[in-house]
């Protein structure tokens, strides 16, 4: 089932990287540097979509006690980090040629420079307490409170922007919606979806293996 | 009081405590003899509620200690090794947080009583800080006295008193039995304590390798006993 | 009544043993007093430039005294195993959270109220007329930042690296506090009037129920260990 997911996962990037840089066109405004946000949106879709696993793992371990949610958090925590680290530095490397520095304080990067900071210190957390139950259910608050600050996080972000400077007609918020691009868009995003969900399976496996031991 | 079944308790491959069994009655008092590292600890904090048992089941009073253990942790008290003291309070003043938490009537009558009965009523306004060791493990009996426990679990409750502090401790022990109170007491020594036991056990390896009534065994009997359990036990671990 | 009860003496003992011991108080304020030179030595002699900073620098010093006297927050239960003392009690183990979050957030009050006034006095700043409009927002972010403070330090105070996992934990976690608390700040002192900062003041106690809510409702998992 795990190996079919991962065979899958390949399929859907190849057809993904064809889709965005064959089948879409190419951008008329910031030529093809645009076309790292094929890499870049469903970083962070998936991002988001690991954080909510953590949540619910989170959740799922303190209801039930069972370590396959901590497990599930876990492996969810570090992929979450992973691609949102993913979605920074791509965000970064699409802003340089575009705004001309590699780094902004516009409300999207922001937010997901602080997602990341919180989840990494999550991470650290589980890393320094080697009582898996204490370790688990630390996590679990942080878990959770990680994950409902994150509205929180994301309308700060934008009224403290909104102060400051407007954002620029060449952010990355006003991408077209050409049909073509949101295609490509879309079949990225599903690959990813199904690399993520390949790499947890993966993760949460050789976690348990490794409790056996 | 306490029923306790095929308790066990890993961490990792190693275990702990490894099936242990047994029953105590109100009015018992059941000594825990053991070297140390044998495990006396983790046995007395899981019938505490304070670990929860890899394996087994724990029954206290009639409730599942397990499944509930807020109704459990009504009836016991544990005069551990810390003491449970904050060293800027005074008795008094520590008395009063503990009953408070534990939801009891915390008049100054009640509060000086319970000073009385340890004799401590003497320095009840003075910090904690200046006691000593017996001072402090006497509040600890006052707190539990105070809280109406019915369930005593001492660990190690001998060390650190003069032969005084001993005789007080056996004495409060067997007033506590009289009155109805079922206690566990653990020790690695032979100092104290086995006068005011109705069961004697020693724990080895994780497991109850004896559990006889006091009444039936001799001291130096019971001391063979002990070296040459602890000893096959070590020697073949 | 009972869970009163025991949140008040929680508080009541916590306050007690501070004012015998007197370890945060002082050593807090001699901290204040250090941040002002250190922030005047950072930004410069150019009085307007200060002046403008005023916002920032009055919640950052407040977030840097915030990090150490939160931190400490369980330490007096480390010592005899009062912690373990605590798990044995019977009932609701948040009332215990909410004692030490109001303790904490006295402590809080306390240390804001000397930065004010040190700021009012060293920075020659207007801190007296927006007096009222500031507390509030200053109440607001107290709250906000007591709430997972108390929270964290429950946690770190068992973990190896306390005092470097402490505030790594609570700092990303406090961002929308301090975006909100120095937006707000920064509005009053220019002599805007409070309906101006209503949205982040909501957000403030929108934010300040969600962590004060999660708080209570996962402080039991915590004690627990």
């Amino acid at each position: 089932m795990t190996r079919a997911l991962g065979w899958l996962a390949v399929l859907g990037l190849v057809v993904g990287i064809a889709a965005g840089f064959g089948y879409a066109p190419r951008e008329a405004i910031q030529g093809n540097v645009q076309r790292i946000m094929y890499l870049h949106v469903p970083a962070v879709l998936t991002a988001y979509l690991a954080f909510g696993l953590v949540l619910a793992g989170s959740i799922g371990y303190l209801a039930t006690r069972r370590p396959g949610w901590d497990r599930l958090a876990a492996a969810a925590g570090e992929l979450g980090v992973l691609f949102t680290g993913l979605t920074i530095v791509s965000g970064s490397i699409w802003g340089k040629p575009t705004w001309g520095t590699w780094w902004t304080w516009d409300a999207r990067l922001t937010s997901t420079a602080v997602l990341f900071m919180v989840y990494v210190g999550y991470l650290l957390l589980r890393s320094l307490i080697e009582d898996p139950d204490a370790r688990a259910r630390y996590a679990a608050v942080v878990g959770i409170l990680g994950a409902v600050n994150i509205p929180i996080v994301h309308f700060s972000v934008k009224w403290w922007r909104a102060l400051h400077q407007p954002s620029t007609i060449l952010g990355p918020e006003r991408s077209p919606i050409d049909p073509a691009i949101g295609l490509a868009l879309f079949v990225n995003w599903v690959a990813f979806t199904l690399l993520f969900a390949y790499f947890l399976s993966r993760r949460m496996e050789i976690a348990r293996l490794e409790e056996q031991t | 009081m306490i029923a306790a079944r095929e308790l066990r308790k890993t961490y990792g491959s190693n275990s702990v405590i490894d099936g242990v069994s047994f029953e105590l009655g109100p009015g018992q008092c059941l000594a825990l003899l053991g070297p140390n590292g044998a495990g006396k600890t983790t046995l007395l904090r899981i019938l505490a509620t304070l670990l929860r048992p890899t394996a087994g089941s724990l029954h206290i009073d009639g409730g599942d200690a397990l499944r509930e253990p807020e109704r459990a942790r009504g009836l016991i008290g544990m005069v551990a090794h810390g003491s449970y003291v904050y060293e800027d309070l005074t008795a008094r003043e520590n008395l009063r947080f503990w009953e408070t938490m534990r939801g009891g009537d915390t008049s100054a009558g009640r509060l000086a009583a319970a000073l009385a009965q340890v004799e401590l009523d003497g320095v009840a306004d003075e910090r904690v800080r200046t006691f000593s060791a017996g001072m402090k493990r006497r509040l600890g009996l006052a707190r539990v006295l105070l809280g109406q426990a019915r369930l005593l679990l001492l660990d190690e409750p001998f060390t650190g008193l003069d032969r005084r502090g001993r005789k007080w401790v056996n004495e409060f022990l067997q007033g506590f039995k009289a009155a109805g109170g079922a206690a566990v007491l653990a020790t690695h020594s032979f100092g104290g304590g086995l006068g005011v036991a109705d069961r004697v056990a020693i724990l080895g390896s994780g497991r109850l390798l004896m559990d006889r009534p006091a009444a039936d065994l001799a001291p130096d009997e019971l001391h063979r006993l002990y070296e040459s359990l602890t000893d096959s036990v070590e020697g073949g671990a | 009544m009972t869970y009163a009860r025991r949140a008040w003496i929680i508080l009541w003992k916590d306050l007690l043993i501070e004012r015998r011991a007197k370890e945060h108080a002082n050593a807090l304020l001699f901290f204040c007093l250090l941040l002002l030179f250190l922030f005047q030595f950072a930004l410069g002699p150019d009085r307007e430039r200060l002046a403008a900073a005023v916002p920032g620098l009055l919640w950052l010093g407040f977030i840097l005294a915030g990090l150490l006297g939160l931190g400490r927050s369980f330490l007096g239960e480390r010592d005899n195993d009062c912690w373990e003392g605590l798990r044995l009690t019977p009932g609701d183990k948040s009332a215990i959270y909410l004692g030490k979050l109001a303790g904490n957030c006295v402590l809080m009050t306390a240390v804001e109220i000397i930065l004010v006034i040190l700021f009012g006095v060293f920075y020659n700043v207007d801190l007296w007329t927006p007096a009222a409009p500031l507390a509030l927002v200053l109440a607001l972010g107290t709250i906000g930042l007591a709430a997972v403070g108390t929270l964290f330090a429950a946690m770190t105070t068992q973990v190896r690296a306390r005092e470097l996992l402490f505030p790594v934990l609570l700092l990303p976690v406090q961002v929308p506090v301090l975006l909100a608390t120095v937006s707000a700040t920064q509005a009053l002192l220019l002599g805007q009037p409070l309906a101006d900062v209503a949205h982040w003041l909501k957000l403030l106690a929108g934010a300040d129920l969600v962590y004060v809510t999660i708080g209570l409702l996962t402080f039991e998992f915590v004690l627990e260990g």
